[in-house]
């Protein structure tokens, strides 16, 4: 992102921007990047982009490099960065529509295949664990 | 009193712990309580999307049969209770979320047109921290306990669900203070620590172990700091995170301290003498007689 100048096109990116706000009930422009978001956010250790990003990226419609974020995998939806926005965003409603974007688009990109894991390991998955990562990872 | 409890899939499964635990020390406390008839899985996460409807069938549907129990039994509200933070929370939500969309919730009526009764947002949800407080009282607990804990410094994990959002939260957000009453009212002695809302990981238990493991070393790490015998929950995600991934949070940490992780009705049910079986400490990775036993108490 080093080298790119974000600018706002109307017209151009916003079909994107339309799309995210009504999947996530958000109007994006009220944020103005303070960062509280991503300064309580539990999970900021291990995301490529942080919240505050996330949202910034959505105002301006980026959507291929919004939906090719690791961000929107790491996010749990713990909701501590709605509860403490001062503009009332729900940052996790945002990535939510993210990747129920990435996992609808017609190429079913599962993030979780519960084959993968050892029969052991599942066995010892609680039921809620199992449920929750299948409602959130897959398609 | 008499009252609807909603389990849940994981209190029959790997936290019977849990369940038993609640049965028993309600029990005790005179509450009268009968699992809901029917009963099914909650979807353990509130869909987020602003326009979803799909995923609050199945709270609906448990809505439904609550209001059916309560209407064929003498002296029932027409209101549950459930001890996991989890299933309080998609339930609870789902709740607000048809209260407030009437069309929403006309859709999920007609989609569900082999049910004969119809869910017309008039069920409560309540969690059993809450019913303790506001319908037991702290106060009568303190009286029904035979076994004060004594000596025992314990630390309350609230993690996620139980303050967020805040229109399900039914304590402070930031600093609730609603376990630790509670701990107290057995006589043990609540110890504050600044991660006690701190996400553990949730779901990332399934594909992502590694982080859960960082999760517990930071969040029982600041537990431990307060220098505390154990750590007490009241959702079986975070009590799995917690407890069953301490080994290799001393892998990531070589002075990571283990410690053990109950829910808050083991204690309840330990205070109350419930009983072994109430229990349930060999569901647990790390054993919490040890620590009991420092302090007399097992
Ligand atoms: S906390 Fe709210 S206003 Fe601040 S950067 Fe995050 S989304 Fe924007
Ligand atoms: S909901 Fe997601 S983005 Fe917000 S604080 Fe929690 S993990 Fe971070």
């Amino acid at each position: 992102m080093n080298d790119t100048t974000l600018r706002f096109l109307p017209g151009k990116n916003n079909t994107f921007t339309a799309k995210v706000e009504k999947i996530s009930g958000q109007k994006l422009l009220a944020c103005y990047q303070c960062g509280k978001c991503s300064a309580g956010c539990p999970m900021a250790a291990y995301m490529d982009i942080l919240p505050n990003q996330i949202v910034r990226m959505a105002q301006l419609g980026m959507e291929k490099q919004l939906l090719a974020s690791r961000t929107i995998w790491t996010c749990v939806s713990c909701l501590t960065c709605n509860s403490r926005c001062p503009k009332n965003i729900k940052i996790a409603e945002v990535i939510e529509s993210l990747r129920e974007t990435a996992l609808r688009n017609g190429q079913r990109d599962d993030r979780l295949n519960i084959w993968e894991i050892s029969p052991e390991v599942r066995a010892d998955l609680p039921p809620i664990a199992m449920i929750a990562a299948m409602r959130k990872l897959t398609s | 009193m008499k009252l609807i409890y909603y389990p849940g899939c994981t209190l029959k499964n790997s936290a019977r712990n849990f369940d038993v635990s609640t049965v028993s020390s309600m029990a005790e406390l005179d509450v009268e309580v009968e699992e809901l008839d029917r009963w099914n899985c909650c979807g353990t996460v509130h869909a987020l999307g602003a326009e979803n409807v799909m995923n609050r069938v199945a709270p609906v549907t448990n809505l439904i049969r609550v209001k059916e129990t309560a209407a064929k039994t003498e002296g029932m509200a027409s209101e549950f209770m459930t001890s996991c933070a989890m299933c309080y929370n998609t339930l609870k939500r789902a709740n607000i979320d048809v209260k407030k969309n009437p069309d929403k919730l006309s859709t999920i009526n007609n989609f569900l047109n082999l049910e004969t009764t119809k869910y017309e947002g008039d069920v409560e949800v309540r969690h059993l921290l809450e019913y303790l407080r506001d319908r037991v009282g702290f106060d009568k607990l303190a009286e029904k306990v035979k076994k004060p804990l004594t000596g025992l410094r314990v630390a309350c994990y609230y993690g996620c669900l139980l303050v967020r959002p805040k229109e399900v939260a039914f304590d402070d957000v930031e600093n609730p203070m609603i376990m630790e009453n509670l701990i107290a009212a057995l006589g043990a002695t609540p110890v504050n620590f600044p991660l006690k809302t701190e996400c553990c990981g949730a779901y990332h238990a399934v594909g992502k172990p590694e982080i859960i493991a960082d999760r517990t070393d930071k969040i029982m790490g600041s537990a431990s700091e307060q220098d505390v015998d154990l750590v007490v929950v009241s959702c079986p995600m975070c009590a799995y995170n917690l407890d069953f991934r301490q080994d290799d949070a001393k892998r990531l940490n070589p002075d990571f301290k283990h410690m053990p992780v109950l829910y808050f009705t083991q204690l309840m049910a330990l205070a109350l003498e419930c009983g072994d079986d109430a229990l349930r400490f060999d569901l647990h990775h790390i054993d919490p007689k040890p620590a009991l036993a420092a302090r007399d108490l097992a």
